[in-house]
C-alpha cells in the first residue's frame, strides 16, 4: 500500500511477535493447574512462585502443542532446541528470569498464507517460534497504596511466533492475525482470544519511501490486544512516522503502546533503555531433543487446515473463493457446513449458511455451536427447495419456524401443509380466475404492456398462498394470456 | 560404655541391630554432644525434638523388626538443603526465617530410611566460600585445634566439623566448587561428591545449578558409602539427575586394586606446592603401589584455566539463582518508596559481602558485550577440561591428587579477607571435578607438622563412584588416620 506523503510516496514495512498461550492441562514447567477463573493464587505450586531450591520441569504436552503448532505453520521444527534465561527484576516474575528460548528455538521458518480483500493471497514468512513460560499478574487497582500480584498465570505456557517484516499493510497485518487464530484453533493449540489476553501481538513498524531497499528504524508497538487495534496502531504509528520524516527530524528505534482511545501510539522508551536481558542456557533443564518418528507421530494427528479445507470446499463442493474462505475461517462453521452439506447441492447450502442461518446466529446473538438449526435440518432445508417441493420464499418461512424451534423442516412443511403445488389442472384454476377477476390488466398486456407478466405471477402465487409452483405458472399464463 | 559418638555409622547400626544401645540413647548422646560443642557453632539450629521423635519411631522399628537401611543414626543437615517445617536459612541474613513447606529430595529419601536430623549445620551464605567465614551465623571453628581458632573450611564447614567432632553421625554437603572435599580435608573427614546428577537437587538452594551436587561428609569411606546408596538416584522433580540404575557402594570395598591404573596429573604438583602435602601425596601413591596398582603419570593441560572459568560460571548462574530473592514473596524485606528501591533495600541488607560480590561478577560477565568474552569463553574451557580427563581416563581408571593446597588457616586471615582472589585459590584441585561433572572423594591420609589433618582426592570416571570408594578403602587402610576422639 502506498501512502501519499509531502515529500513523496512512502511504505510500510511492518513484522508481527505474537504470544500464544499454549492450550495444556498443566503449566509448562510445573504441575500446576492452568484453570482459569480460579481465585487469585488458586494455582500456583512452589515451583511456580520460584521457591528456594524449587527445579523447573519440562511438560511434554506443551511440547506437542508447539509442534503440532509448529507444523500448522509449514515450519521447520527444530530436533534440538535449548532453554534459556531471560533475566529482568519484576514483581510478577517469581524467578527473577524467564525461562524461555533464545538461540535455539523449537520451531525454525515457515509460512502462513493470507487472503486479502481483493482475492488474493500472500505468503507471510514466519521467522520463529520458540516456547517459553508466561509471568503473573500485577494488580494496580485493587489499593491506593499497593499493589497486588496473581501468579495464577505464572508459568502458563506460551508460543512466540515471530514473522519476518513482510507486511506492507495494516490489512495484511489485519488478515495475517485472523489466519494465524484460525489455524491456532484449528489444532486446537490457543484459543486465540485475543480480548482475555490468550493471544497478544507487539507489532514492529517502520516506513520507507517507495523504492528504498533498506530498512530504516523502527518502533515496537507492544502489547495491543485486538486486530483492530493491531491495525489501528500501524497506520497511527506510519503517518506519524511520516510526518517525523517530513518534518526533517530524525527517529530513532523505540517502544511504543496504543492507546485505543485516541487511536494513537505512545512513546514508552528509547532504544538505550532496553533491558540488558543477560540470556545463558537454562542449566535447571537439558537440551530438548526430538525424534523423527516422535515429529512424524505429531504430524499424523494433525487435523485438516484451513488452505487445505478451502480448496477441498472450492474443488469439490463447488463453493466459491470467497465462500471458502468465510465458511473455513472458522473450524466449527466449516464442521456445520460440512455435515449441512452432507449429500445436497454445497453452493446452495453455504448460501444459506452465510445468509439467513448467519443473520439468525447475529439476531440472536448464537455461536454455531448452539444454533437451534441443525446442519441436517439445514441441508434437508436446501433439498426440499432442491426437490421443488416449497418454494424459496415458502423456505424462508420454514426457516423462521425452525429457528424458533428446532424442528425438522420436513415434518414443519408437511404439517403446515405448504408443500408446492405442482398439480397442473389446480394451479390453471387459480390462474383462470386471476385472469378473469383482471380483465383490464389482461387487455392492458395484449395492448403491449409486456410487463405485466410478473404482476399475474405474483397474483397466482399469492392466491395459492406461496405454493404454485413458479414455473408452472409462468407457462400456464404464457398459453393463456 | 565407651562414648557411643565416636562409633561410625556402619559400627552404630551393627549395636542397633544388637540392642547394644538404644536409638532414643544414642540420639541422646549426640543431643548432648550438640550441647557441649556449642563453642564450635557447627550448628545454626538443633532439633532435639524432632532427633528425639524419630529415635523412637526407630526404636519401635528395630523392636519389631522392620528397621530400615540408615534406622536411628543421627544425623546434620547442611543448611542448605529445605527441610519441612524446619527452618532453612544459606546462612544467609535473606532467609534467616524461611521455613520450608517441603522437604528436598535427598533429605526426604535418608529420612525415609529411617535417618534421624539433629539440626541444620553452618556453611559459607548460599554456599559461597571455601572457609565458612561467609555464615550470617558466623565462622564454625575447627575442631582439632579449637584454641587456634582455624577455619573448617567451607562451604560445607558446619557439616564438615560436626562429623569430626562426634555432633553428629554423618552429615549431608553440597558441592560446587569443592564444598564437600575441601571442609572434609580441613577436619580430618571423608567426603564424596558424587557424579553430576547422580543425586537430585530438588529442594537445595541453588548456587550454581550445572555445578552443585549433593554428597555425604562421614567419618570413613564405609559411612560414605552406606550415606551415598541412600542419597543418590533418579528424581523426575530435577530434569539434570540421571537415570541409571545405582549400585550398592559398599560392596565395592575391600575388593583389590590390583592392576587398576591411577593417574597423576602432572599440573597439580605446581612449583612452590606446600611440601607436606606432596609428601602425603607421594605416600599414597606409594601405598596404591604396594596394593599392585600401577601408577601412570598423565597430563590435565587446561587445569590453569579451571578457576578462571570456575569463577565465571558459578557466579553467572549464582547471579540469575538469587534473582528469587527480591523481598516479595518470602525471606527478608526492607520496604522502600518504590519497588526497584524495596528490590535494593532488601537485597543490600540481606546478602553478605561475598555473596554480593559474586552476584556483581556474575551479572558483569553474563551482560551485553561481555558475554562472549567470559561466559563463552568459559564454556569452551569447560569443555576443553572436560576433555582432558576423557582423555586422561583412557589411561588411567582413577586420578590420585591433593585436595586442596593449603591446610586450615586462621579464621580472618589477612591476605584472604584482603584479596579475595587468594581465597579463591584454595579451590585449584577442586573445581575441574565440578567443572567436568566428575566424581570425587577426599579422605585423611595423616597430619601436618602442626597437627592439622591432609586429605587426598580420588576423581573418578563419570558414574564410576565404586573406583573411589574401592581406592579410597585401601589408602584408608593403609593410611591409618586416626580420627579425633
Amino acid at each position: 500500500m502506498i501512502l501519499e506523503g509531502k515529500t513523496g510516496n512512502w511504505e510500510i514495512v511492518c513484522g508481527l511477535e505474537i504470544h500464544c498461550q499454549i492450550i495444556s492441562k498443566s503449566k509448562i514447567f510445573s504441575s500446576a493447574s492452568t484453570n482459569f477463573g480460579c481465585d487469585a493464587n488458586q494455582n500456583v505450586s512452589f515451583v511456580d512462585v520460584a521457591m528456594p531450591g524449587m527445579l523447573p520441569t519440562l511438560n511434554m504436552e506443551c511440547v506437542n502443542q508447539a509442534v503440532k503448532t509448529g507444523l500448522g505453520l509449514r515450519a521447520q521444527i527444530n530436533k534440538y532446541s535449548v532453554f534459556s534465561r531471560k533475566n529482568y527484576f519484576y514483581a510478577d516474575l517469581p524467578q527473577g528470569y524467564q525461562i524461555t528460548q533464545f538461540e535455539y528455538p523449537i520451531v525454525g521458518e515457515g509460512i502462513v498464507s493470507i487472503d486479502l480483500e481483493d482475492g488474493s493471497t500472500k505468503d507471510i514468512r514466519i521467522e520463529r517460534m520458540h516456547i517459553e513460560q508466561d509471568t503473573g499478574k500485577s494488580l494496580h487497582d485493587m489499593s491506593p497504596t499497593k499493589s497486588f500480584i496473581d501468579f495464577n498465570r505464572a508459568g502458563v505456557g506460551l508460543m512466540e511466533i515471530v514473522t519476518r517484516p513482510d507486511f506492507s499493510s495494516s490489512e495484511e497485518a489485519g488478515a495475517f492475525l485472523k489466519k494465524l487464530r484460525s489455524i491456532l484453533r484449528y489444532l486446537g493449540t490457543c484459543d486465540g482470544n485475543m480480548d482475555e489476553g490468550s493471544m497478544r501481538c507487539d507489532a514492529s513498524v517502520s516506513v520507507r519511501k517507495v523504492g528504498e531497499t533498506g530498512f530504516r528504524p523502527r518502533a515496537e508497538i507492544k502489547n495491543v490486544n485486538s486486530v483492530k487495534f493491531v491495525m489501528q496502531a500501524i497506520d497511527a504509528e506510519a503517518k506519524r512516522q511520516i510526518e517525523v520524516y517530513e518534518n526533517g527530524e530524525e527517529f530513532e528505534q523505540e517502544t511504543r503502546q496504543f492507546d485505543p482511545v485516541s487511536g494513537q501510539t505512545k512513546f514508552m522508551r528509547k532504544k538505550e533503555f532496553a533491558h540488558d536481558y543477560r540470556y545463558f542456557p537454562e542449566p535447571d533443564l537439558p537440551p530438548l531433543v526430538l525424534s523423527d518418528e516422535y515429529i512424524e507421530e505429531i504430524k499424523n494427528q494433525l487435523p485438516e487446515l484451513p488452505d487445505a479445507k478451502k480448496a477441498r470446499f472450492i474443488e469439490t463442493m463447488g463453493l466459491t473463493k470467497y465462500d471458502a474462505m468465510v465458511i473455513c475461517e472458522n473450524k466449527e462453521t466449516a464442521e456445520f457446513f460440512e455435515k449441512a452439506a452432507n449429500g445436497h447441492d454445497g453452493k446452495k447450502v453455504a448460501n444459506w449458511l452465510m445468509g439467513d442461518f448467519f443473520a439468525m446466529l447475529n439476531r440472536k446473538n448464537l455461536t454455531i455451536d448452539n444454533s437451534p438449526v441443525s446442519a441436517e435440518n439445514l441441508g434437508k432445508l436446501v433439498d426440499l427447495i432442491e426437490k421443488n417441493i416449497i418454494s424459496g420464499k415458502i423456505a424462508k418461512d420454514v426457516f423462521e419456524i425452525m429457528s424458533e424451534t428446532g424442528e425438522d423442516p420436513e415434518k414443519i412443511v408437511e404439517e403446515k401443509g405448504l408443500k408446492q403445488v405442482t398439480d397442473t389442472s389446480a394451479i390453471e384454476a387459480i390462474v383462470d380466475m386471476v385472469i378473469a377477476n383482471n380483465l383490464d390488466n389482461v387487455t392492458a398486456f395484449r395492448n403491449g404492456k409486456t410487463n405485466l407478466k410478473g404482476w399475474f405471477v405474483g397474483q397466482v402465487i399469492k392466491e395459492s398462498k406461496g405454493k404454485a409452483n413458479p414455473q408452472i405458472v409462468n407457462e400456464l399464463l404464457d398459453k393463456k394470456l | 560404655m565407651a562414648d557411643i559418638t565416636k562409633l561410625t555409622i556402619a559400627q552404630t547400626l551393627d549395636c542397633l541391630k544388637n540392642k547394644e544401645f538404644t536409638s532414643t540413647e544414642l540420639t541422646q548422646a549426640y543431643i548432648k554432644s550438640m550441647e557441649d560443642n556449642r563453642d564450635l557453632n557447627a550448628y545454626v539450629l538443633e532439633t532435639p525434638e524432632t532427633a528425639l521423635q524419630q529415635a523412637k519411631i526407630s526404636d519401635e522399628k528395630y523392636a519389631n523388626g522392620t528397621n530400615r537401611t540408615l534406622e536411628g543414626i543421627p544425623l546434620g543437615i547442611k543448611d542448605l538443603f529445605c527441610t519441612k517445617d524446619i527452618r532453612t536459612t544459606a546462612c544467609s541474613h535473606m532467609l534467616d526465617s524461611f521455613i520450608p513447606q517441603y522437604e528436598s529430595t535427598v533429605t526426604s529419601k535418608l529420612f525415609n530410611d529411617g535417618a534421624v536430623c539433629l539440626g541444620k549445620l553452618n556453611m559459607d551464605e548460599f554456599a559461597m566460600g571455601g572457609s565458612n567465614e561467609n555464615s550470617y551465623f558466623g565462622p564454625v571453628i575447627n575442631p582439632w585445634h579449637k584454641e587456634r581458632k582455624l577455619v573448617a573450611g567451607g562451604s560445607s564447614g558446619g557439616s564438615a566439623a560436626a562429623v569430626s567432632a562426634n555432633i553428629c553421625a554423618a552429615a549431608t554437603g553440597t558441592d560446587t566448587g569443592g564444598s564437600i572435599r575441601q571442609p572434609a580435608a580441613f577436619c580430618g573427614v571423608t567426603g564424596i561428591k558424587p557424579t553430576y546428577g547422580r543425586c537430585s537437587r530438588y529442594g537445595i538452594m541453588a548456587f550454581a545449578s550445572s555445578l552443585d551436587q549433593a554428597g555425604p561428609i562421614a567419618k570413613d569411606v564405609r559411612d560414605c558409602a552406606i550415606l551415598l546408596n541412600s542419597m543418590a538416584g533418579y528424581d523426575t522433580k530435577d530434569s539434570t539427575s540421571v537415570n541409571i540404575p545405582v549400585p550398592d557402594f559398599e560392596k565395592a570395598l575391600g575388593s583389590s586394586v590390583k592392576g587398576l591404573k591411577i593417574g597423576i596429573p602432572a599440573e597439580y604438583r605446581p612449583q612452590g606446592l606446600n611440601d607436606e602435602i606432596a609428601s602425603y601425596w607421594d605416600k599414597g601413591i606409594e601405598i596404591l603401589k604396594q596394593a599392585g596398582a600401577e601408577i601412570v603419570n598423565i597430563s590435565l593441560p587446561h587445569t590453569k584455566y579451571a578457576l578462571a572459568a570456575y569463577y565465571i560460571i558459578a557466579p553467572a548462574e549464582a547471579s540469575s539463582n538469587l534473582s528469587r530473592y527480591d523481598g516479595l514473596r518470602y525471606g527478608l524485606r526492607v520496604n522502600g518508596n518504590s519497588i526497584d528501591d524495596m528490590y535494593t533495600n532488601s537485597r543490600s541488607a540481606g546478602f553478605g559481602k561475598e555473596v554480593k560480590r559474586r552476584i556483581m561478577v556474575g551479572t558483569y560477565v553474563l551482560s551485553a558485550g561481555y558475554y562472549d568474552a567470559y561466559y563463552i569463553k568459559a564454556q569452551k574451557v569447560r569443555r576443553l577440561i572436560k576433555n582432558d580427563f576423557n582423555n586422561a581416563f583412557e589411561k588411567c581408571d582413577v586420578i590420585l591428587t591433593p585436595t586442596s593446597p593449603v591446610t586450615a588457616f586462621p579464621i580472618g586471615d589477612k591476605s584472604m579477607q584482603e584479596n579475595p582472589i587468594n581465597m579463591w585459590l584454595n579451590d585449584i584441585f577442586t573445581v575441574s571435578v565440578n567443572l567436568a561433572g566428575l566424581p570425587g572423594m577426599s579422605l585423611p591420609v595423616g597430619l601436618s607438622k602442626d597437627g592439622l589433618p591432609l586429605g587426598l582426592q580420588l576423581i573418578g570416571k563419570p558414574f564410576d563412584e565404586e573406583t573411589i570408594f574401592k581406592t579410597a578403602y585401601v589408602l584408608e587402610q593403609e593410611a591409618k588416620f586416626e580420627r579425633l576422639k
